[in-house]
């Protein structure tokens, strides 16, 4: 059980960012619990990707040919990390607009707004 | 009480999930035993085929650099988002900063503060381009330099000062610059298709691997990401803070 | 499995369940900012320097300012709104000003 430890996190986070989501009252919360859920899958990612003993896979001071890591997982969670944020940004301009349209930050407010 | 039921499903719900996805996790190999064959034949030929020592950025920017073109107009695209979303209203009028600080009553920036974050640009900048030409060498490319060139600009509005900011970082060329780095990619994309009939083929020069001026095509990607990624987040914080500091409701607002 | 590694798995854990129990957004800024913080030591310590640097620079310093930056301007919105008229009613104000 203990050698699966990363994925467990992994999960974890999921869960605990789905929970702050669905059990929010503040928009803006709502998007930091988001990017919550996002982190799990970069942890996930680079977990299995991991070797044991294995070095970074850049070989600047090192021959090639030492132990290293998974190099492709590490280059989709590079751009992911960015890219994330990135939309992060969208969803809080989002917020933004929508406080200043309808005067309130409570998703359950906007359910009673028709029109 | 709607929200505690609702509370009480997702719990189940979630366990429901948990619990699946736990078995399946289960099933994958011993944490730090991955054997994946794709990864260990890169390792262990990507430096001679692409003379690049960080593995990572040739695939990123080589191998599968039509993925991260992919991923360099998400980033692209949300900006030009934000843009569009936290543009002036018809119900909002811009007011001059000056004006604006003038009527705010936080504190200024005490002097030191200025003086170092000030300070603190230049080698930040430096840092940031080290960052985006040495991403085919050693940890780094595109997507961090840019980053860190960005936090250069956050530390001229840190050091309080907001109107400097708006002067060192004229809109026009910061959308220009954001627009010619995701072109760049393309361009560079289509110079590979018009020299050998493939896109984002390796055209330039290999050169020896541990140099700077090697691995093809892929220290003018870096660049052209770098600067993308820094217009980007410039472009961001600006908005952001021209929401906060210069946008007010048409009409004077209340004071 | 070192002890190093075990060690910041359930750090980060306690930080992403902190970040999300935490209910007002000014304090959950900071708590995100320390999460990402903790997320890029992850990063490190599984042997991944390049996304360290990403996660670092962008969770920890780009994002928790951009939340700060929205959650003023929506202070400031409410202080526009309540100036107006005290109690006006959540729905779109009344015709154009």
């Amino acid at each position: 059980m203990i050698g699966h430890l990363p994925q467990l996190v992994a999960v974890w986070l999921f869960a605990v960012g789905l929970y702050g989501i669905v059990t929010s009252r503040n928009l803006v919360h709502m998007v930091i619990c988001l990017s919550v859920a996002q982190s799990s899958t970069y942890v996930l990612l680079l977990s299995i990707g991991f070797r044991a003993g294995g070095t970074a896979p850049i070989f600047l001071d090192v021959p090639v040919g030492t132990r290293a890591v998974d190099p492709v997982v590490k280059a989709l969670a590079l751009t992911d990390v960015v890219v994330g944020a990135t939309v992060t940004a969208l969803l809080l301009a989002l917020a933004v607009q929508a406080h200043k349209r309808h005067g309130t930050l409570d998703p359950e407010e906007f359910r009673s707004l028709r029109g | 009480m709607r929200s505690q039921t609702q509370r009480r499903v997702f719990l189940v719900a979630m366990a429901g999930l948990a619990a699946f996805l736990v078995w399946g996790m289960a099933g994958l190999p011993r944490f730090g035993t991955f054997a994946g064959a794709y990864s260990q034949f890169l390792n262990a030929h990507a430096v001679a085929q692409r003379a690049a020592t960080n593995v990572v950025a040739a695939i990123t920017f080589d191998y599968r650099g039509f993925d991260t073109m992919g991923e360099e107009f998400i980033l692209f695209a949300a900006v030009v988002g934000v843009a569009i979303l936290l543009r002036t209203q018809r119900d909002e009028e811009e007011r001059s900063p000056t004006e604006e600080a003038e009527g705010r009553h936080a504190p200024a920036a005490s002097n030191a503060v200025r003086a170092l974050g000030l300070a603190m640009v230049g080698p930040i900048v430096v840092f940031g381009v080290y960052v985006v030409a040495h991403g085919h060498l050693s940890p780094g490319g595109g997507f961090q330099g840019g980053v860190v060139l960005a936090t250069g600009a956050l530390l001229v509005y840190l050091s309080g000062e907001y109107v400097t900011l708006r002067r060192v970082r004229p809109e026009h060329l910061i959308d220009a610059a954001e627009s010619a780095g995701a072109g760049g990619y393309v361009a560079i994309g289509v110079l590979g298709l018009a020299m050998t009939g493939s896109f984002l083929e390796n055209v330039l020069p290999l050169g020896r691997p541990g140099a700077l001026l090697s691995a093809g095509i892929i220290l003018p990607i870096n660049a052209a990401v770098g600067l993308e990624v820094a217009a980007g987040f410039v472009l961001l914080l600006s908005e952001f803070l021209e929401q906060t500091l210069v946008l007010q409701p048409r009409g004077g607002g209340t004071p | 499995m070192t002890v190093l590694l075990a060690v910041v798995l359930l750090g980060v854990a306690a930080a992403g369940t902190a970040t999300v129990l935490t209910r007002d957004p000014l304090d959950q800024a900071v708590a995100a900012s320390f999460f990402g913080l903790l997320l890029g030591v992850l990063f490190l310590v599984l042997q991944a320097p390049d996304v360290a640097l990403s996660q670092i620079t962008v969770g920890a310093v780009a994002l928790p300012l951009m939340i700060l930056l929205a959650l003023a301007k929506i202070r400031r919105q409410e202080g526009t709104r309540s100036g107006q008229g005290a109690g006006s009613p959540p729905e779109r104000p009344e015709g154009r000003r």
